[in-house]
């Protein structure tokens, strides 16, 4: 951007953009599940940022209606420091910045730029959400769950101890039907959080996504990356055919330094003053994926090193490997006892003999 | 050679046993009971074999923390209930619900004739989810 009336100008259409919710619903990369089952199949948009040891998890909850009981867990790779209101147009800022826009939108951007469960480690009000993050394992946190009235479907005792193995943490959002009446926050609205969260493995929570999901429905996610610099991720995304809808998996759509007219927004947006004024590198990563085939975590190397953490990542450790199968097991030992057979027939051992001594 | 048909026998012992595990026979009633587990809302086991007219005893314990029921019976029990609106159930022999965390007994007469029944959590998505086995009356 390179005037602030044109920045300023920009900022406005996006905050329209975001009242009016044209440039694509915001919802939070958690497990989303109503009391009847039914389950939101809206897009989800989340950035994860990785700066100085830190990484700052932005996404947005949408509020489903009054009446509505619909509660949010998304798992954290480690214990939040803050959780705050996060920026009004971050998200959306980042659509803009890398997805095919409308034609209207396109042409002003161009113009402008060429319980004995879980311990409660905190909780906050952010406008009509109420958010609370725990300490538990899968049990503990699913009893609070329940016993707090969120809605856990038939594979939430697998899924949360999927998590709760790597990383005991939790956050729980829930909407306050009363409190959202009293703002007037209409269905469809997004909140957007700000989770402040100091580790040194950084990883994007995924596989929640498929909570409550059939094998064969398609989840649906963009997942920004701002990092110091090039992340390699894990599992690895695959080259995009050009936003083709039809292409399944992790699609990196966008891997680039960000642009200071980008970093410049997103500073400008409230939480966001930490974020360097250059010298950050843009990853966007589409999921299209089957619930059924969405059984990682993305986990972030930053560093350099070019190594995400596969434990970060959801893949099993070499200590929780499931034991051998017994048909496995019987076809070792039948290799061992084929083996001692052939090394004791005399004929075999001199026939061995000769081709050593040649 | 004795050694090599010793070999023999053991690599064949080993290789029916191995088949046999695979198999995964059904479970039986010990003493009248049969005890069923729920973890990840699955029950474990899922494949059952009863006497005709045997009474068993069934101790479904509840390791998730969600909660489940155990509905026994035919498709048409199954489906009743699938369809249903009953939230928590009184116990009835062969239909109990069992909360988060707990252990519940119910007991249950199988009918004299051969057949097949079937057991399921009829919860929101859990029977879709597959948590349902066979009783196989034999």
């Amino acid at each position: 951007m390179r005037n602030p009336f044109a920045r300023a100008l920009t900022l406005t259409i996006l905050t329209a953009v975001m009242l009016t919710g044209a440039a694509g619903s915001a919802l939070a990369c958690g497990g989303l599940v109503t009391p009847n089952g039914t389950i939101n199949l809206l897009k989800t948009t989340t950035l994860a940022a990785y700066h100085e040891g830190i990484e700052h998890y932005v996404t947005s909850f949408e509020f489903a209606g009054e009446g509505s009981e619909v509660g949010s867990i998304i798992p954290l790779p480690g214990v939040p420091t803050d959780v705050i209101k996060g920026g009004d147009w971050t998200l959306q800022r980042l659509i803009i910045e890398t997805q095919p826009q409308p034609e209207a939108l396109r042409t002003a951007s161009f113009a402008l730029d060429s319980a004995a469960g879980a311990e409660v480690l905190l909780e906050k009000k952010i406008d009509a959400l109420d958010i609370t993050v725990l300490k538990g394992g899968a049990v503990e946190v699913g009893n609070w769950a329940r016993e707090h009235g969120y809605f856990l479907p038939p594979d939430a005792p697998e899924m949360l101890a999927f998590y709760a193995e790597r990383s005991p943490i939790f956050l729980a959002a829930r909407f306050n039907a009363e409190r959202a009446a009293n703002r007037g926050v209409q269905t469809g609205q997004g909140t957007p959080i700000h989770v402040v969260i100091p580790t040194t493995n950084p990883w994007v929570p995924l596989r929640i996504l498929a909570l409550g999901r059939k094998a064969a429905e398609v989840v649906q996610a963009d997942v920004y990356l701002l990092t110091d610099r090039r992340p390699e991720t894990l599992p690895q995304a695959e080259r995009s055919k050009g936003f083709d809808p039809n292409q399944r998996g992790l699609i990196q759509e966008v891997s680039e330094p960000a642009s200071t007219t980008l970093l410049a927004d997103l500073r400008s947006d409230r939480g966001m003053k930490w974020l360097p004024e250059n010298g950050m590198w843009l990853t966007y990563i589409r999921i299209n994926e089957t619930a059924a085939n969405l059984k990682h975590d993305l986990a972030i190397d930053a560093s350099g090193y070019g190594r995400p953490n596969p434990v970060a990542a959801g893949y099993p450790t070499a200590s929780g490997a499931a034991p051998w199968p017994v048909v496995w097991t019987v076809m070792a030992a039948l290799v061992a006892v084929a083996f001692l057979m052939v090394v004791t027939d005399p004929a075999v051992r001199r026939r061995a003999e000769r081709v050593f001594r040649r | 050679m004795k050694l090599r048909a010793a070999a023999a026998a053991v690599a064949l012992t080993l290789l029916v046993g191995a088949a046999a595990a695979s198999r995964g026979a059904a479970a039986r009633a010990n003493d009248g009971t049969v005890r069923i587990p729920v973890h990840y809302s699955k029950f474990d086991p899922a494949e059952l074999a009863v006497e005709p007219g045997e009474t068993v005893r069934f101790v479904i314990v509840n390791t998730d923390p969600i909660d489940h029921e155990f509905i026994l019976g035919d498709e048409r029990v199954q489906l009743v209930h699938e369809n249903g609106t009953e939230a928590h159930h009184p116990p009835r022999p062969g239909e109990i619900s069992v909360s988060a965390g707990e252990t519940v007994v119910t007991t249950y007469t199988f009918p004299d004739t051969p057949g097949e029944l079937i057991f399921g959590c009829h919860l929101p998505g859990h029977y879709d989810f597959g948590m349902r086995g066979t009783v196989t009356i034999a």
